[in-house]
């Protein structure tokens, strides 16, 4: 058996991206069959202080697991989500994860707002299609999403919308509203 | 407050990943994507090859079509140490494997998107 021209099977990458308790595992877990994925990270030099690394000369690398979940949309097109930490020590699975990815969800708490700003850049830079998704926490204030792009410099046309990622109509709300996003960006690159 | 106490698989695995794949981090499997799709070919391995657990648990999980990352996940090994196992298990012709097309999005139509919107909605 080999892959039949007929039955190609579409594959589709979607990122969550956002600073640690933000709530990427719920989210993912919210829409999706998740299950932990384990990758390797080049220990970074803070971890060489920890660690005894005396008499190993090559690299060095550490397990991190990252939250990753399968949609299927249908047999032959699947969506799969990948969450992975906003921090810049994570960049070298974000380059991997985000060539030709549909689009990323920037997951925000606003009593943390900084912690995006990695994540931001990043997408801003390569020109990965993103959102902003607020999770609104029940001890948080809650802000109008108008007032998040301002806080955070966002373009106009980047979408920002108030979630629950606990709840699944949300986290679905979140998921559409990138894939549309997704999709605008598309057709206007065309014309 | 007393250090850190690992319990069974909290620990890491008796063995180490690495050792699976004794101590390589290269192989052909390198550039496969992590949404790229892989298929056991239904070949039979060379009478001279004998294949370890992981490789025939790959094989077996591979029947179908799957992500690169479904393999990492359902053998709950990391993703470059898969790689390997795929990569080796390519070379044997045991398996095939079809990488996303380059830039997917550019070439994903809005046909695909709107049907992935429609499928996301009707969740």
């Amino acid at each position: 058996m080999d892959f039949e021209p007929s039955d190609e099977p579409v594959a589709l990458k979607i990122l969550i991206a956002g600073g640690f308790g933000v709530g990427k595992t719920t989210l993912v877990g919210a829409v999706s069959e998740i299950r932990p994925l384990r990758t390797e990270e080049v220990l970074s030099d803070r971890g060489v202080g920890v660690d005894d690394l005396g008499g190993v000369e090559t690299k060095t690398t550490t397990t991190v697991a990252m939250d990753f979940g399968r949609i299927t949309i249908r047999e032959g097109l699947v969506v799969y989500l990948f969450g992975t930490p906003g921090q810049e020590r994570f960049w070298f699975m974000w380059d991997e994860l985000s060539y030709g990815a549909l689009g990323a969800v920037v997951l925000a708490d606003t009593r943390r707002l900084t912690d995006c700003f990695p994540s931001i850049d990043y997408f801003e830079q390569r020109g990965t299609p993103f959102i902003v998704a607020v999770n609104c926490f029940d001890d948080a204030q809650r802000y109008e999403p108008e007032d998040v792009r301002i806080a955070l410099d966002l373009d106009q046309d980047v979408p920002v919308l108030n979630c629950d990622a606990r709840l699944r109509s949300s986290a679905k709300t979140v998921l559409v509203t990138l894939v549309e996003h997704s999709l605008k960006k598309l057709s206007a690159s065309r014309y | 407050m007393s250090g850190p106490q690992w319990l069974d698989d909290e620990a890491g695995p008796v063995v180490r990943p690495y050792a699976l794949i004794r101590g390589r981090t290269r192989s052909s499997g390198d550039t496969m994507d992590v949404i790229a799709m892989v298929m056991a070919t239904g070949a039979r391995p060379a009478p001279s090859v004998v294949l370890g657990p992981e490789q025939e648990r790959i094989l077996h999980a591979t029947r179908r079509a799957v992500s690169v990352a479904d393999v990492a996940a359902d053998l709950d090994l990391p993703l470059g140490v898969v790689r390997v196992l795929l990569g080796d298990l390519k070379d044997q012709g045991l398996i095939s494997v079809r990488q996303p097309a380059p830039e997917a999005l550019p070439r994903t139509s809005d046909r695909i998107l709107k049907e992935v919107i429609n499928g996301l909605r009707a969740l």
